[in-house]
């Protein structure tokens, strides 16, 4: 927030682009559409009858999302919407690839989530004027966030599947309540730290490499966090809690500017996971089956790697250009539409197919981090800091262990994965995302502003002190 | 389906990705460089005088019997620097560029800026490193100042006046 880019920022005002949003638009449905029809002529040998309805729905979704920008947040990214909707596009069109191997009607669902998604993110477009309305509900978010996790133990709601407790079950339907929790809670700790980013980052003791606050600067927050890394790891969901770990973790430092948190965060993480790996054997399975795949797999031994395995030979026949739509054999994963579908688009689509993925997501995060560097509020900053810490957090830990880089946990990655709940709170956050990058796009509503020479004053400013 | 042709989609398919990524990319380019300079900020690239082009845009209220007509620096190192309200905006920092020049060492180079809205006069603070303070709050966003307000800018305090 140094005041020589605040003035270089504020010299011009930013486009709309919506044109531009438009065009990228056209050829995220190319994607999208292109990715079904090729799964249709690999897979049935003719184009899929129903391509022109299915192609159809993509578009109205995506073309509403887009009307609803230009009336509502005309300023915002325009970036953001393309290259969500060609990534929801793709795993649409790969989990129907998987339907085809397996009769399961997995895709039908997923494009009935996207719906809601879209639907939800116009409502959140059209109801949420101002990111900042959302400072007033820090701690009605946090608590909101607690009791949605809570609510998977609670019996007759709660529904356990491969193991993890996190699921609700209202109806047919089964809910994550966890991700509705990770939105929320990067409210309630934005709008928490902004409030008290002076008093942690000044006032305190200070211990071997960092500043200490005090307690009750960091109190609130920290059981907030606390309580619901714990329900997490009770919960056997380990992925998510090394979500929100990270998350709160990059906020904290964001928001104090004080880089001993990263020293003293990680090695809180180091002892927890060498805890973790103590205590529990599910944790410690992981890490086996991460650093040699190959003694958990094939006949005579336990066969937990068969999944891991079996998406590393399809990564590896994929090779640089993959198999082609059809041609591999993705379906021989074990849920790959849903946590392995990186290692199904591996297999199919290959290196190059992977590596357009990873870029796509990168171009999320960035746009999101560029969104809190040209914000003019902290509440702001924070927020979209927050959720693109969430995205770079998500898709490094599941690909991370697809690829066999880190233990494998289980996590969606974010818009390809089969899940509604994902789906649907992935979609809250790319609106917010787009709000807060609106009002900082939209020109100074203020007086006048301050354009001018940068070279001249390249003097820097002391900080002050307080200690 | 022969071999070739699905050689064909397959390549196909990997082009029609690429080239939606770096579309992408060319227009998040197109976005850092080619974002529009407004009619008003173009104008300021000469030193000084350029509060009067503003004029026009930026009307100062009205002056009345009672309405402060000029902003000084009260306390610091450069007690008795002022600069006159209807010259608004006044952009007061470190930099060669502000009205109220300040040499004070925790004064950013573009700090804070006076500015009427209405016939009420407004202090914001431009993302300055140490902040503005009204009392001893630190301003998150334009704050009025009436006549006697004390604002503090690092170790420099100034005051509208009559």
């Amino acid at each position: 927030m140094a005041a020589g880019q605040q003035g270089a920022i504020m010299g011009f005002v930013h486009r709309r682009r919506r044109g531009a949003e438009l065009f990228l638009l056209v050829l995220a449905l190319a994607v999208g559409v292109g990715a079904y029809a090729a799964v249709g002529i690999g897979v049935e040998g003719e184009v899929p009858v129903d391509l022109l309805g299915y192609g159809g729905w993509l578009a109205g979704l995506v073309v509403a999302a887009h009307v609803v920008i230009r009336f509502v947040a005309p300023y915002a990214d325009p970036v953001l919407l393309p290259v969500v909707a060609a990534l929801n596009g793709l795993g649409l069109a790969v989990i129907h690839r998987l339907d085809l191997a397996d009769g399961t009607t997995f895709a039908r669902q997923q494009l009935t989530w996207m719906t809601l998604g879209v639907l939800l993110f116009v409502g959140t477009l059209v109801v949420l004027r101002d990111h900042r309305v959302l400072t007033r509900f820090t701690y009605t978010s946090g608590l909101a966030a607690i009791v949605l996790l809570l609510l998977p133990l609670v019996p007759g709601l709660g529904k356990t599947i491969n193991g993890a407790r996190i699921w609700i079950g209202v109806g047919p339907f089964s809910f994550q309540p966890g991700e509705v929790a990770k939105v929320l809670l990067v409210v309630a700790f934005a709008g928490y730290l902004v409030l008290h980013r002076d008093a942690l980052a000044l006032a305190g003791r200070r211990l071997l490499v960092v500043d200490l606050p005090r307690g009750r600067d960091l109190g609130p927050i920290l059981a907030m966090w606390l309580i619901s890394l714990g329900i997490l790891v009770f919960q056997r969901d380990l992925g998510s809690s090394l979500l929100f770990f990270g998350l709160f973790l990059v906020m904290l430092y964001v928001a104090t500017e004080r880089p001993g948190w990263l020293v003293v965060g990680s090695t809180l993480f180091l002892g927890g996971a060498l805890v973790a790996w103590r205590l529990f054997g599910h944790v410690r399975t992981r890490v086996d089956i991460w650093l040699d795949p190959f003694a958990y797999y094939g006949e005579g031994t336990s066969d937990q790697s068969y999944q891991l395995v079996e998406s590393l030979f399809g990564m590896g026949w994929g090779g640089l250009l993959g198999r082609g739509f059809g041609e591999g054999s993705p379906d021989r994963i074990p849920y790959a539409e849903s946590d392995f579908i990186v290692g199904a688009i591996g297999e199919e689509l290959g290196l190059t197919g992977v590596i357009a993925v990873l870029l796509l997501y990168g171009l999320i995060v960035e746009r999101a981090l560029r969104a809190a560097l040209i914000s003019r509020d902290g509440f702001g900053k924070l927020v979209a800091t927050g959720l693109a810490s969430v995205f770079a957090l998500q898709v490094f830990v599941v690909v991370g262990g697809v690829t066999r880089l880190i233990p494998l946990t289980g996590l969606t990655t974010p818009f390809l994965s089969y899940g509604g709940s994902s789906l649907v709170a992935n979609w809250v956050i790319i609106a917010l995302v787009l709000r807060i990058s609106d009002l900082a796009r939209r020109p100074a509503p203020s007086v006048g502003d301050t354009a001018g020479d940068a070279d001249a004053d390249a003097e820097t400013t002391q900080v002050v002190r307080l200690s | 389906m022969s071999e070739l042709t699905l050689f064909l989609i397959r390549v196909a398919y990997l082009a029609i990705l690429w080239i939606f990524v770096l579309s992408a990319i060319s227009v998040i380019r197109s976005d850092m460089f080619g974002a529009r300079v407004p009619e008003a900020a173009r104008g300021t690239t000469e030193p000084r005088g350029r509060a009067a082009k503003r004029k026009g845009k930026n009307k100062p209220p009205a002056k009345r019997r009672g309405s402060p007509t000029h902003v000084i620096v009260t306390e610091g190192s450069n007690v008795g620097e002022r600069a006159e309200l209807d010259q608004a905006p006044i952009l007061i920092g470190r930099g060669t560029d502000a009205a109220i020049r300040l040499d004070d060492d925790y004064v950013s180079t573009r700090h804070a800026r006076i500015a009427a809205s209405g016939d009420q006069w407004f202090v914001e603070d431009l993302g300055s490193t140490n902040g503005t303070y009204i009392g001893s709050v630190r301003i998150t966003q334009p704050t009025t100042v009436t006549l006697g307000t004390q604002v503090r800018i690092g170790k420099t305090i100034l005051e509208l006046r009559k």
